[in-house]
């Protein structure tokens, strides 16, 4: 890092390179060029800053300023004001919503202030291509300390601990985990790290091996130490191309330099991590059904005991984790176990990354203390609800977690507060609604997935979950009665009792949840067919008022099938047979005149 | 389904993804993954091809992609449509999109168009959320979209 005076952080993203990020780095390289600064100032293209919904986001450094909604076009002017003349360039400057103020530092803003970054203590701050950089912030130097001054045995003491538990969902503590793998007696030992990140709305992982891959590595390297194995296997998802390019580059990396490979740090400890292709299964993120897809076939679930640290990966011990998980290793090996456990609350330590999505104003990728309150999360962090509707629900926990109203915002956030609150703690999704969502709709988006993602190996989840399914559709159409509400509960505890794995034990989750929350909305579905939030086609009927109608055709012109008809002048109909209720007439209707009956 | 022909360059090179795996029957997804890089899709003939490399049964093979929603046995379009039905794109209206290219297009979820120009998938979450919803055409991500803007969309790749 040395040679530069300054450094240009692009974030390179999903959210800011679908806004064409790399675009804005390759014009600051030419800006920068033509102004023969190449050699002074570096620009590098790093993972998620979190901050997605300000995005394209850049940072310079050491100035510590960041300029949001950067466009390509903007380049020039950044390199000659700020770069040149060090001047900020303060139309892209941030302005807190809150106080109207322009924040160039991002820790002052409300969308950070209240994060605490472990995890993702290197997004957005390293060139995730560059292993130099990450060594330049103490990388590798906890498996260094561990190789050269830890026991195995002291290892897992400090993981254990430090109170870390596991990420993925489940929150299974991360050292008795790594113990009961280092216990096993066997030629062969496994670490396997669970990056197939299924839940359908999250990009965590994602966002950790492309802004920090080494991290990972470092940390299931100790992991190997930890329990006595000398191979790694990262499974990852196919869908992940950037993910997995930035780990080959960051797997070639560390061989060159010995950190992976042979005889590391001359301690005659021997590691290397090969990577394993997913190929679009959920269930393949349960530990079995990963195994067994890494074996090369179908990715089904089996009975536990065996333990996959008893067996695993072709019936050797192994040690699964999440992404996440191996993440904070490294720092609580540098840091120790006191200060990991001095953040969070009594049963649940350390910091959760969530990722925020839906109807709120920052959209994007934060990381918490555990204990911190949703209230916190969305009305500060997340900077409140988007167009300032009303809140109502928030799912955490994916297609196995729940949905939580207002009445949850207080309590604070840990694996146990989420679970009896009726949700679950997850792998970090986490999604606000308003009142434009249809909470039986959403029950039913979720039991799609699960239908899909079921693998059919148990009779419960395979026909039971279709069968819910099936209710909430009939629901949705109208055609529900009082008698479907109390099968859809009913069944819900079957399919949740007899299932195999975690799949089907928890995929009725937003079925109950949304049964005991929103019972008023199903019963207003099924008794008076009406849908509060307008999304329940069949319940709904767009009506142009004939009294506020002024027969500007604005609607009749873009209705895609031709379904209004009426006069220039006059008041128009709507022909409900061919309506297909797509609502482009009420969003052009500059009167107001139609409405959802 | 109609029979697809492979010639022997196909053949050769389909032969050569197993060795290069060992024609190991374990390797049986990284070699299905590279053949589908190479020739888009996995009809039953490349699979049978497979299966003998590797001494498994067609069966097996047919298992396995039949398992994995990223395996497909039908050809894509030449512009491949993907909207993002994630829980972030939904609560903000992806499926209305995908209703809109699906009737802009004529065609339904996992077919081509006559012309073999567009085919129409959905995926969950590609990371975009703060620009839900998500839609990509091949690579290109297009992010906030709004029903209006199908139409747009598919005109950028109709020639
Ligand atoms: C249906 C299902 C899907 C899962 N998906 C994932 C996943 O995508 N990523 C993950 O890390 N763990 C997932 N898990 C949890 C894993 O089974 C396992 O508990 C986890 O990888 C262990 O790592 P951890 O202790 O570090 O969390 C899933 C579990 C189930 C039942
Ligand atoms: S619960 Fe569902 S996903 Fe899990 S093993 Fe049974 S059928 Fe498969
Ligand atoms: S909802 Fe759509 S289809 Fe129905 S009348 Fe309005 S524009 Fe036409
Ligand atoms: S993708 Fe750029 S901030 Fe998240
Ligand atoms: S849910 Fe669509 S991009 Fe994340």
């Amino acid at each position: 890092m040395s040679e530069y005076k300054m450094h240009i952080l692009v974030c390179g993203g999903p959210g800011c390179s679908a806004s064409k990020s790399e675009q804005i780095a390759a014009n600051l390289r030419s800006h920068l060029q033509q102004e023969g600064l190449e050699k002074e100032v570096n620009v590098v293209l790093t993972g998620c800053f979190g901050f997605c919904e300000a995005g394209p986001i850049i940072k310079i450094m050491p100035d510590n300023v960041f300029y949001v909604k950067v466009q390509p076009e903007d380049a020039k002017e950044i390199v000659q004001e700020h770069i040149i003349k060090g001047r900020m360039v303060e139309r892209l400057l941030y302005t807190e919503p809150s106080n109207g103020k322009k924040t160039p530092l991002d820790t002052d803003t409300d969308f950070y202030k209240k994060q605490v970054r472990i995890a993702l203590r290197n997004c957005g701050i390293i060139d995730p291509e560059n292993i130099e950089e990450y060594i330049a912030l103490d990388g590798y130097k906890a498996l260094a300390t561990c190789l050269t001054e830890y026991t195995p045995e002291k290892v897992i003491e400090i993981v254990s601990a430090s109170g870390l538990s596991g990420r993925g969902g489940a929150g299974f503590p991360t050292g008795r985990k790594w113990a009961a793998t280092a216990k096993s007696k066997a030629e062969q030992k496994y670490i396997v790290c669970n990056a197939d990140e299924g839940d359908p709305g999250a990009f965590m992982d994602r966002s950790i091996l492309e802004g920090d891959p080494h991290s990972v590595l470092e940390a299931m390297a100790i992991a190997g130490y930890a329990v006595g194995a000398d191979k790694g296997l990262i499974y990852i998802r196919a869908e992940y191309p950037l993910a997995i390019h930035r780990l080959q580059i960051a797997l070639d990396q560390a061989r060159d330099r010995g950190l992976l490979g042979k005889d590391i740090f001359s301690t005659g400890f021997n590691f290397d991590i090969e990577l394993r292709y997913g190929a679009g299964a959920f269930v393949c993120g349960e530990a079995t059904a990963l195994i067994h897809s890494m074996e090369g076939l179908r990715g089904e679930p089996t009975m536990k005991p065996p333990r996959t640290s008893d067996k695993g990966y072709l019936g050797m011990p192994t040690n699964v984790n999440n992404v996440e998980t191996y993440a904070n290793v490294p720092a609580i090996i540098l840091k120790g176990a006191d200060w990991f456990s001095s953040i969070g609350t009594e049963n649940s330590k350390g910091t959760k990354v969530f990722a925020l999505a839906g109807q709120i104003k920052n959209v994007g990728l934060i990381e918490v203390p555990m204990g911190i309150t949703l209230r916190e999360i969305i009305y500060e962090i997340g900077g409140g609800m988007n167009g300032g509707k009303k809140f109502k629900a928030i799912q955490t926990g994916g297609p196995s977690g729940g949905c939580l109203t207002e009445k949850h915002l207080d309590i604070p956030i840990d694996y146990k507060s989420l679970s009896d609150a009726g949700s679950m703690m997850g792998s970090g999704g986490m999604v606000i609604m308003d009142e434009s969502s249809c909470m039986v709709s959403i029950a039913k988006f979720y039991l799609d997935f699960t239908v899909e993602e079921s693998c059919g190996k148990c009779t419960p989840c395979r026909i039971g979950n279709k069968r819910l399914y099936e209710l909430l559709d009939k629901i949705t159409q109208g055609k529900g009665t009082m008698e479907d509400l109390d099968n859809l509960r009913n069944l819900s505890h079957v399919i949740k009792d007899t299932s195999l794995c975690g799949l089907g034990q928890s995929s009725p989750n937003p079925v109950l949840s949304t049964l005991d929350n929103f019972w008023d909305e199903y019963v207003e579905h099924v008794k008076e067919h009406k849908c509060r939030a307008g999304v329940c086609k069949a319940l709904m009927k767009y009506e142009i008022n004939p009294e506020v109608c002024v027969g500007c055709t604005a609607c009749a012109r873009n209705c895609p099938v031709n379904a209004i008809k009426g006069e220039k002048k006059q008041a128009h109909q709507i022909n409900q047979e061919a309506c297909i209720k797509c609502g482009t007439c009420m969003e052009k209707c500059k009167f107001g005149a139609i409405s959802i009956k | 389904m109609a029979k697809v022909k492979l010639d022997d360059n196909k053949i050769q090179k389909i032969k050569d993804i197993c060795a290069a795996h060992g024609n190991k029957a374990g390797e049986a997804i990284n070699i299905l993954h590279e053949v589908q890089n190479t020739f888009g899709y996995l009809p039953a003939e490349v699979q049978e091809l497979i299966a003998e490399q590797i001494h498994v049964s067609a069966a097996h093979i047919y298992g396995i992609v039949t398992f994995y929603s990223f395996f497909t046995m039908l050809p894509k379009g030449e512009h491949p449509i993907s909207v993002c039905l994630g829980t972030a794109c939904y609560v903000r209206g992806s499926e209305k999109i995908l209703d809109e290219f699906k009737r802009q297009l004529g065609i339904n979820i996992g077919e081509t168009t006559p012309d073999g120009k567009f085919s129409i998938n959905c995926l969950r979450c590609v990371g975009a959320c703060g620009l839900a919803p998500v839609a990509l055409v091949g690579d290109k991500v297009y992010g906030r979209i709004t029903t209006d803007q199908v139409k747009d969309i598919i005109a950028e790749y109709q020639n």
